[in-house]
């Protein structure tokens, strides 16, 4: 009896062959020895932010320390536990001010506040469709696709929201253009860069102007299309990033400054170059570009430095050992504050764990380690 | 039986939580005769297929044809939970691209995507479910079922009048969780002695909401959080309507189809941290006529079929934390057909099919295209069928040209595709047969993958996959204790070539679709069923599938998911299904176990999925009232309310009802 004998064999088979279901647990953190000490340095460590692919809820948290040479990955739910589903899905942002830590999670609609130390939860600030975040006396801002008032719910512009660092409440809100990204604040103004990258092709070319004392629109400069990284440097100049229409019109990197006796910020020039991010650090400005071609079916990516000063480009790779063959996709810089060691992450195919890699400022590579998936944040804490 | 019921026991000892609730294990089955008798024409398709048909579909608590599907080895559903979730379903590993799904005997189309969800298909009126690998080793079929790696026919009711029959009518009524309301009707009549006519309509409205439950504990046991919410933006209000005509000829026959499925949707979206709920909405048109036509003429036989099919999707985005989105689809397809068989000898035929088809698609999103699509597919194929060994050899040859508005369009494609299938019977009794096949088969790149805005890359090739295949069967019916016994085990190795995969591309979250994979697929389709009539009026069946596969990515060794196990694919994957008849009454208990599994391709911690298994009940019962013929069935699904994700963060039903009751004249 063939069949009997078969199922006596297979049935069973399947059961010990399967596995069965356990507690889902807390998804743990995982440790790495770099052996990058700096025990008693002014900068503790730093804490990166991967961004998760949309949907996937894989927004997560890493940390350096700088005391203790080690990586920490994926911290956030074992130092909160009880936070439902995590941090959440897509961080957009990450910034450190006074003792708190500010994750700006996009497609969770928040900014998780942490204890900068400890990296446990504080509470968090609702915001819609969240992008960046910088700070100013006493309040953090908070750029956002959508704006308080839908003037027109078809294109709706967008805002930047005041939140009280110490009550964590939102007190102000304004509009300003279509799909606002980066912001730095100069004075008493905050400048925006608006990206209109829902309305290809008719994306917004303008940085909005936002007067402090009554957190208003006082004027919106036409720089060039869909803006979106906008970081001052120690002259207070402002460098602001085209990302072009992805087809004719190239990516550009605008800088602007105020005129001698003006209080009005103007385009005073145009660099030809594509320029994705950027990251100061004393006189130079260290950034890195990718670019599609169509033809060949692969990305032209560079790493360039620039004087700020003169604004020329001194170097068109800062990489010197031939890492970036290693590098599939940069997907953002920073400059340590202290020893002027830059870090890039490679985002991979956005759906797999990134590389974070640290070169010393001769170009070389230091160390590098696994991320969570789309890395792409650091923020520096001090001691 | 006593070692059968041995191993029974073994599984309870394994598996202890499942047990408490099937124990009725030996007092189920159903009536064997009816699925022999809608199988398939026998001695055509030289491998037979997986079936699932009369009695034993309408018993094996499905909503939808997706459901019923995960019965199949080799079959991986994808489910995004809900009546109104998108299932779509993927053979042996190779993607759900490759998946042909035929529908009274044409081709579904979706050359936007190219995938079918088959969430849309009700199995209300669906009287057989067929799964092949390969191909339906038939040679008498349109050219383009010759190209598919893996093919699912669903085929609806066909009217059978007995003497003095004119009519019949059907009712059913469907209700239970989700504030589901189904009804639907079915009307057979004879209009002649040669013609009949069949209008089949349906109803389903659901609220779609649904409790879920994410519970999550600390390594030393201490509970993290456990919270309950209720799934929203799940609705679905959808029509479908199906009227068919069916004629014979004195030398053949002919069938004429229009449908009809009309549908409002919410989309529930992923559950990620602070979101709960979504306001995206899709409002589907799925319309469709068919016609065939069959003709017999000696040795000489043909098939012939037409459709024109017109596909409209809206799509808004209302959620007031994101940019409004308002996009409308177009999809039209024409599709002609003539598939023609000349039997030389007894023993030996050929086939030569030709296949037209048109597609387009029109999209109000800015800078798109507008592609159309014009395919040509052209078979010849050849079947021998000696007594102990059956071979069929087919060769298919694709032809693609498309147009798009104001741009170049991409070169034309043509592509060759060859298979083989050989089934012998060393034994006498032909109970026993081995059976191998090889195919090269391929996949179009979609219009979105040409054509998306941004995203899409006109210079995208054909994906290919090449499998081989070996099997056993074996298949015995009599009439004693054991009135059927079949056994199938077949082990495969499939190869997907240049793979279509997204990959970043310029400044910031970009994507461009490449030409990229390689997947490497080793797999083993085991299915088994037995039925028993231990008693007079008792009938137990057994069925068991179990699939193990080891499909990994071996694109590149720089990858650091580099001959991981591609996302999704379980190792191991099962089902058993005990069913037991008598008198009227049915019990029928199912089991569906999906192992472990990774979100994403890189096979880390961070990534791992959890095994699910599910415990699904019914007891029906039917009753005849003089010429009224009655059926209540009750359903328990997801008995012991397991909190499950099949897709990461779309989360499934907890234990959920249904009640079916249907009058029959």
């Amino acid at each position: 009896m063939k069949l009997k004998q078969f199922f006596l064999y297979f049935l069973p088979l399947l059961t010990v062959a399967t596995s069965c279901r356990e507690d889902e647990l807390v998804v743990p953190t995982e440790y790495e020895i770099i052996g990058d000490e700096r025990p008693g340095a002014d900068i503790r460590g730093f804490y990166l932010v991967n961004e998760g692919n949309m949907g996937s809820n894989k927004c997560t948290l890493d940390f350096y320390d700088y005391y203790t040479g080690l990586y920490s990955r994926n911290f956030y739910a074992e130092k909160n536990p009880a936070v439902v589903k995590e941090l959440g899905d897509v961080g957009n942002d990450i910034g450190i001010y006074g003792r708190k830590l500010y994750v700006v999670v996009n497609c969770s609609h928040k900014v998780e506040v942490l204890d900068a130390g400890s990296g446990i939860r504080l509470g968090q600030i609702d915001i819609p469709n969240c992008r960046y975040i910088r700070f100013h006396r006493g309040k953090a801002y908070v750029s956002s696709y959508v704006g308080p008032v839908l003037i027109d719910p078809n294109a709706p512009k967008g805002a930047v929201y005041e939140v009280d660092t110490l009550s964590l409440a939102v007190t102000r809100k304004v509009s300003v253009g279509y799909q606002p990204e980066e912001m730095e604040i100069i004075d008493d103004y905050m400048y925006v860069a608006n990206s209109g990258g829902y309305r290809a092709p008719n994306y917004d070319n303008t940085v909005s102007v936002i007067q402090m004392v009554d957190f208003k629109q006082v004027q919106q400069i036409p720089v060039g299309i869909n803006l979106h990284r906008l970081k001052k440097d120690k002259y207070n100049k402002l460098w602001v990033t085209s990302r072009g229409d992805y087809q004719y019109r190239p990516s550009r990197l605008y800088v602007m400054q105020k005129k001698p006796g003006y209080n009005q910020m103007v385009v005073t020039d145009t660099i030809p170059i594509a320029c994705s991010n950027m990251a100061f650090y004393e006189d130079k400005m260290y950034y890195y570009a990718t670019e599609w071609n169509n033809y060949t079916a692969s990305n032209t990516i560079s790493y360039g430095v620039i004087d700020v000063r003169t604004k020329e480009i001194i170097s068109d790779n800062f990489i010197k050992d031939g890492t970036e063959k290693d590098i599939t996709i940069p997907y953002g810089i920073a400059v340590h504050p202290e020893t002027g060691d830059i870090f890039v992450t490679d985002a991979k195919n956005y759906v797999s764990s990134g590389t974070l890699y640290c070169f010393g400022p001769d170009g070389y590579k230091k160390w590098s380690v696994r991320t969570g998936d789309i890395p792409a944040h650091i923020t520096f804490l001090t001691k | 039986m006593k070692y059968f019921m041995l191993s029974l026991a073994l599984i309870c000892i394994v598996m202890p939580l499942e047990v408490a609730a099937e124990e009725p294990a030996d007092s189920l089955s159903h009536q064997l005769g009816e699925i022999v008798v809608t199988a398939r024409k026998p001695g055509k398709d030289i491998i037979p297929a997986q079936v699932l048909s009369g009695e034993e579909l309408r018993r094996m608590n499905s909503n939808s044809v997706a459901d019923a599907l995960r019965y199949f080895s080799g079959v991986q559903v994808k489910d995004y939970g809900g009546v109104g979730g998108i299932k779509t379903v993927n053979i042996r590993s190779m993607g759900t691209n490759h998946t042909g799904v035929v529908y009274d005997g044409v081709e579904l189309g979706n050359a936007q995507n190219g995938q079918i969800d088959l969430g849309q298909f009700s199995l209300d009126n669906i009287e057989a479910l067929s799964l092949y690998n390969g191909q339906k080793s038939e040679i008498l079929q349109p050219a383009k079922d010759f190209g598919s790696a893996g093919t699912i026919y669903m085929r609806t009711r066909t009217p059978v009048f007995n003497e003095g029959e004119t009519y019949h009518a059907r009712a059913t009524l469907r209700t239970g969780s989700f504030d589901l309301l189904n009804p639907s009707a079915l009307i057979e009549l004879k209009l002649s002695q040669k013609i009949s006519a069949s209008l089949s309509a349906e109803w389903v409205n659901s609220s779609g909401k649904y409790k879920f439950r994410y519970r999550r504990v600390n390594p030393a046991g201490e509970l993290a959080y456990d919270t309950t919410a209720v799934r929203q933006n799940g609705d679905i209000n959808a029509t479908r309507i199906e009227l068919n005509t069916h004629g014979i000829l004195n030398r053949g026959s002919w069938t004429f189809k229009v449908y009809n499925y009309n549908s409002e949707r919410g989309v529930p979206g992923a559950i990620v941290n602070n979101v709960w709920r979504r306001g995206e909405r899709i409002w589907d048109t799925n319309s469709f006529a068919q016609g065939r036509y069959t003709g017999y003429f000696g040795k000489f036989t043909t098939l012939n079929n037409i459709k024109y099919a017109f596909y409209r999707t809206h799509y808004v985005n209302n959620d007031d934390k994101q940019v409004k989105i308002d996009n409308l689809y177009k999809q039209k397809e024409i599709y002609i057909s003539s598939a023609n068989e000349y039997e030389i000898t007894d023993f030996w035929s050929v086939s030569a099919s030709y296949d037209f088809m048109w597609n387009t698609l029109d999209a109000d999103v800015y800078g798109f295209v507008k592609p159309d699509r014009i395919s040509q597919y052209l078979s010849a194929a050849t079947a021998l069928d000696l007594s102990r060994v059956k071979i069929q050899a087919s060769a298919l040859g694709s032809f693609v040209h498309d147009r798009i508005k104001g741009q170049q369009a991409p070169a034309d494609k043509h592509v060759f595709s060859p298979a083989v299938f050989v089934n012998g019977y060393p034994l006498r009794n032909k109970d026993f047969s081995i059976r191998v096949f090889y195919k090269k088969s391929f996949r179009m790149p979609t219009f979105n993958d040409l054509y998306y805005a941004d995203m899409g890359n006109s210079k995208l090739s054909p994906e290919r996959v090449t499998q081989y295949n070996a099997g056993l069967l074996y298949d015995h019916k009599s009439s004693s204790f054991i009135t059927a016994a079949r056994v199938s085990a077949d082990v495969y190795y499939n190869r997907v070539k240049d793979k279509i995969v997204a990959y970043p591309k310029g400044q910031q979250f970009r994507w461009t679709m490449l030409n990229l994979g390689l997947v490497d697929i080793r797999g083993v389709d085991v299915t088994g069923l037995l039925t028993v009539t231990p008693y007079k009026d008792l009938y137990l069946t057994v069925r068991g599938q179990y699939t193990f596969q080891r499909a990994i990515d071996i694109t590149n060794p720089a990858d650091n998911y580099y001959r991981d196990q591609i996302p999704y694919i379980p190792r191991h994957s099962g089902a058993a299904v005990v069913n037991t008849q008598w008198r009227g009454w049915g019990l029928n208990y199912s089991w569906i176990y999906v192992g472990e599994r990774y979100n994403q391709q890189e096979n880390i911690r961070y990534n791992y999925t959890q095994p699910w298994y599910t415990s699904d009940l019914s007891l029906s019962k039917d009753f005849n009232l003089g010429k009224v013929s009655l059926r209540g069935l009750l359903e328990v699904n997801n008995l012991l309310s397991q909190d499950y994700d099949v897709i990461l963060n779309y989360p499934m039903p907890k234990r959920n009802y249904r009640v079916t009751l249907t009058v029959e004249i």
